[in-house]
């Protein structure tokens, strides 16, 4: 027994069992941002795959994963989009160092 | 995305879904027929110099089938006799029937259109070196599979050493006015290499273009983006590589009405190495003949009977109707 079922991935829709309506504008917005649009399908593809590695949700790497190979991206560029997210994640801690600083500047004699 | 549980179940012949093609179908208000005969697609042979993963027809060096030249004149009385525009010869590779050249040159004398499926790197065996000039000679069209832009790709498909062969042999044919020359058609064909269907034609061939002419040089007219069948060696590595039952659930999930028209059965007739008729290629591979009441040979053919016949399905036609679909020419839908 797992907690994540690589099967669940295609029973998204059983989500809609207690509250259709709210899932019905969650998949008519979803699938709406995935759209051709000043964006390209592929590049919107990336952006998924990036966001899902920084989420870690397992579900949606399988999917965007898919998704980016579906519209003619291959792993070196998928790595790159995969690392930039990683890097702005790191960073995101790394930028909280200067809270850090300022604390230490607070209580330290210059 | 709220998709519909098809579960699938495997068999001796193919993958199968447990929702039937023809079911689906006539779910949607389609009985597939054929609307005439434009192209005869001829199959001269299984003899191959290269083995790819993803080959339908388990062609490979190793393969002895070959049309005999008796049934090369069954097709050709056909083309003549009831002017079919296009004769598309497929193989195999189609150049290492002996009967090859003599066959596009009467197709052409006849005034059909000759594409040929040539793999490219058949150009480097012996007694092939000349085929960019007598393309030329004959103004086929080439249409040569290139899976992807970048050599560890197209070399995991079809094998280590194709792609930079692939890539000579394309140079090749640009220097006799292939890809340039508006006699002179180049076509490539983009198969995904795994389990996943293909990409929008027109946006992958973009890529293409942009990065064959930025990379090698290379120019090309027209990609054909064809999702690979669950059929033969293709299948296998579906059941190898555990991927059977999602890819075939992803086919009938991706199932599209607006391909239906454009489908390439309904246009065609396939030929295989003895003169055996078939809807279509894939067809041919799994032996599913033409329904029993209809001519079973090339040299019985008769257009007024075939042109309106009703098409023989297997689940395999899945593949055809995925997304976008798929033909020997490519996307059939946007």
């Amino acid at each position: 027994m797992h907690y994540y079922n690589e099967e669940d991935l295609n029973r998204f829709g059983d989500i809609a069992k207690y509250k259709p309506e709210l899932f019905e504008k969650f998949m008519a917005w979803y699938q709406a941002c995935q759209e051709e649009g000043a964006l390209s399908r592929r590049e919107k593809a990336l952006i998924g795959l990036a966001v899902a590695v920084t989420v870690q949700c397992p579900y949606c790497i399988d999917a965007f994963t898919n998704s980016a190979l579906e519209n003619g991206s291959n792993m070196e560029q998928m790595t790159e989009a995969m690392h930039l997210a990683s890097a702005i994640r790191g960073g995101a801690s790394l930028i909280h160092g200067i809270q850090s600083h300022n604390a230490h500047d607070k209580v330290s004699m210059s | 995305m709220t998709t519909v549980n098809l579960p699938v179940i495997n068999s001796n012949l193919s993958a199968r879904s447990s929702i039937g093609f023809d079911e689906k179908l006539a779910q949607n208000g389609f009985e597939l027929k054929a609307a005439g005969v434009d192209t005869l697609q001829v199959n001269v042979g299984k003899l191959c110099n290269q083995a790819c993963k993803h080959c339908h027809v388990d062609a490979s060096p190793k393969r002895t089938e070959i049309m005999p030249r008796e049934i090369v004149e069954d097709c050709l009385n056909v083309l003549r006799r009831y002017k079919i525009t296009t004769l598309d010869i497929t193989g195999g590779a189609p150049e290492l029937n002996p009967n090859f050249r003599y066959f596009v040159r009467e197709a052409r004398n006849a005034g059909a259109k000759v594409i040929v499926r040539h793999n490219l790197t058949v150009m480097f065996e012996a007694e092939q070196e000349d085929l960019p000039e007598f393309f030329t000679e004959n103004e086929a069209e080439v249409v040569s599979s290139l899976p992807y832009f970048l050599g560890a790709q197209t070399d995991a498909q079809r094998g280590a050493g194709v792609f930079d062969k692939s890539i000579e042999a394309l140079k090749r044919l640009n220097a006799v006015g292939y890809g340039i020359d508006e006699k002179l058609i180049l076509n490539l064909v983009y198969n995904p290499v795994g389990a996943f269907l293909p990409p929008a034609q027109k946006a992958i061939e973009k890529d293409f273009k942009r990065e064959l002419k930025v990379r090698y040089d290379v120019v090309f007219n027209n990609l054909f983006t064809i999702t690979n069948m669950p059929i033969a060696r293709y299948l296998e590595w579906l059941r190898r590589s555990k991927n059977e039952h999602v890819y075939m659930q992803k086919l009938v999930n991706a199932f599209n009405p607006a391909t239906v028209d454009g489908l390439m059965c309904r246009s065609l007739i396939s030929v295989d190495w003895r003169g055996n008729l078939y809807d279509c290629d894939f067809n041919q591979m799994l032996d599913l003949t033409l329904e029993s009441h209809l001519p079973q040979t090339i040299a019985d053919f008769d257009f007024a009977k075939l042109a309106n016949r009703r098409i023989v399905t297997d689940a395999h036609c899945f593949g055809c109707t995925a997304g976008a679909g798929s033909s020997c020419g490519g996307a059939v839908a946007d």
